[in-house]
């Protein structure tokens, strides 16, 4: 039975047209899945309706089901008591997800004294083996430290450790490397590939980049206007990609074959893309 | 220029404040005796501000009554603060109908004047330190709730409060561990401002006979005794006038200074 079943997800605020529409995919345990779109295309909103965290205004159709867990309908409160141990969340800016009035290792820590029943000393030493294991070269001092006092890739990797601690079966990613310099986000993401792997966990990530997600995923949603409008293996979508938009997505991803002083591909978005699709 | 005025208002209130702890062990004369053989003395030595019209050392009354001064500003202001944030976060976090329903609520006390609630009070319980320390606590309420649902409004559109939600922190848990933290600097702002209006509210109450009555000496009712000799001796009306002025300087410096040292976009480079 798969990890994650999303079948005819349908999220709209208010009046306005659908942010998300017959969103239907499926994540087997360890599997990854990549989910690649422009901002506006329902990516982030897919993620939270998953979470159960969608703003009260949206109205839900469709049906979410997680490790036999039926989200769309689940009280907040057994919601809660699965967010941070089955399923939890990679966000995309270092500099916001964190509180700053609170030491980066509480904030690890209080996810796992959530969830597990351990002691705070205990918790503490956790906290900072995992900050280490997730690449951090002085664990103790960065889990003393608070959010403004480190840069921005220790901060993700502290992200990291507290998305972690409780060996979650799925990790949403949302777009978590995308605020990071290049050199860092291989850093973080070979971190993020080998923590996956050790643990065994599925993975939703998100991004607007085709060669990340080429990186982390096995197969990979192309998302337009909140539909799905391509899926596939990662290496489908590189040799064959089916649809105008998905195909100006991987003209633009391959710059290296451009000659210099040829135009840059650019990619048909929203306005032109073929009214219809689906 | 912005930290000396943090450095002036810390410097008038710890004075304020050390001149009320030491009014508890010791004042130069007893500040209720009546000595009717030395009324009305002009300042010198010993009565190093004269005495009043009872005969009574202006100087121990006046440090007596800043004791008084705080007493009032810390109830009412605490009361204010242990009822207007956890009310300002629960319509900040709600939203909706609640959030509209304490926000309006707040408007209506906001729009009743602080002297108006202690005269209705005075008027029903008998005007003592306690009803004005009520009216003016509950007058404060608003503007203290506003700040908090501000405040709260703010903080939850934040990405950390998305990611203790997403770790499995529930309302509760986020309001206390990441909202309220978050919140405090304003809420001391905020505080700090509402205990200058709540010294001067118990001035003006006490001078107008609704706070607390005599003989236990207050700013507003040595002002009300003063006012009786102004023509005989003028500058005892000085004494009090110039204790609540600078009183109200210290609290509202302090508030000043504190939004300004707190607020990183008003902070100057280095």
């Amino acid at each position: 039975m798969s990890l994650l079943v999303v079948r005819d997800l349908r999220v709209r605020f208010g009046r306005r047209r659908p942010a998300v529409d017959q969103v239907s995919f499926t994540i087997d345990g360890g599997e990854r899945l990549g989910v690649i779109g422009e901002s506006g295309s329902g990516k982030t909103v897919t993620a939270l309706a998953v979470m159960g965290l969608l703003a009260e205004n949206a109205v839900v159709s469709g049906s979410v089901e997680l490790a036999g867990h039926a989200i769309t309908a689940l009280p907040e409160r057994d919601m809660a008591r699965l967010r941070g141990d089955l399923v939890t969340m990679v966000f995309q800016e270092p500099m916001t997800a964190l509180d700053p009035t609170m030491p980066v290792g509480r904030q690890v820590a209080e996810t796992l004294l959530l969830h597990a029943d351990v002691e705070r000393g205990s918790a503490r030493a956790r906290v900072i083996e995992l900050l280490g294991e997730v690449g951090l070269s002085d664990p103790a001092r960065v889990a003393a430290a608070f959010p403004h006092q480190l840069s921005g890739g220790q901060r993700q990797r502290a992200i990291l450790a507290m998305a972690l601690i409780n060996a979650p079966q799925l990790v949403i990613c949302d777009e978590p490397t995308t605020a990071l310099d290049v050199t860092v986000q291989a850093q973080v993401l070979a971190k993020l590939d080998q923590a996956l792997t050790a643990s065994g966990a599925a993975c939703l990530f998100i991004s607007h980049d085709l060669a990340v997600v080429s990186q982390i995923c096995d197969r990979v949603l192309v998302m337009l206007e909140g539909r799905i409008v391509e899926r596939g293996t990662v290496a489908e979508l590189f040799s064959a990609p089916q649809h105008p938009y998905t195909r100006g997505l991987v003209e633009a991803a391959s710059l290296d074959r451009i000659e210099p002083g040829q135009r840059l591909p650019t990619v048909a978005g929203l306005l032109d893309a073929p009214a219809g699709e689906s | 220029m912005k930290r000396a005025q943090l450095v002036a208002g810390l410097v008038l209130v710890a004075l304020i404040v050390i001149t009320a702890v030491v009014s508890v062990f010791w004042t130069p004369f007893d500040p209720i005796r009546v000595v009717p053989s030395e009324r009305l003395l002009p300042p010198g030595w010993p009565h190093v501000l004269g005495t009043d019209g009872f005969g009574i050392d202006i100087l121990s009354r006046l440090m007596v009554g800043a004791r008084t001064t705080l007493v009032v500003g810390i109830i009412s202001v605490g009361l204010a603060v242990l009822i207007g944030v956890p009310l300002g976060m629960l319509a900040g976090q709600a939203g909706g109908w609640l959030d509209e329903v304490v926000m309006r609520a707040a408007d209506v006390v906001y729009a009743l004047p602080a002297l108006l609630l202690a005269i209705l009070l005075a008027a029903v319980f008998g005007a003592s330190t306690v009803t004005a320390m009520v009216a003016i606590g509950v007058a404060t309420i608003p503007a203290v709730a506003r700040v908090a649902r501000a405040g709260t409004k703010q903080v939850m559109a934040a990405d950390f409060v998305l990611a203790a939600r997403v770790a499995g922190t529930s309302r509760w848990g986020v309001a206390g561990r990441h909202v309220l933290p978050n919140i405090a600097p304003v809420i001391g702002v905020q505080a700090s401002v509402g205990f200058a209006l709540a010294i001067l509210a118990e001035a003006a109450l006490s001078y107008l006979g609704l706070g607390t009555p005599r003989p236990t000496p207050t700013w507003g009712n040595m002002l009300r005794d003063a006012q009786q000799y102004l023509f005989v001796m003028p500058i005892q009306t000085v004494w009090p006038g110039l204790a609540i002025a600078l009183a109200v300087l210290g609290f509202n410096l302090l508030g000043d200074g504190l939004r300004d040292y707190l607020d990183p976009r008003l902070r100057e480079l280095p």
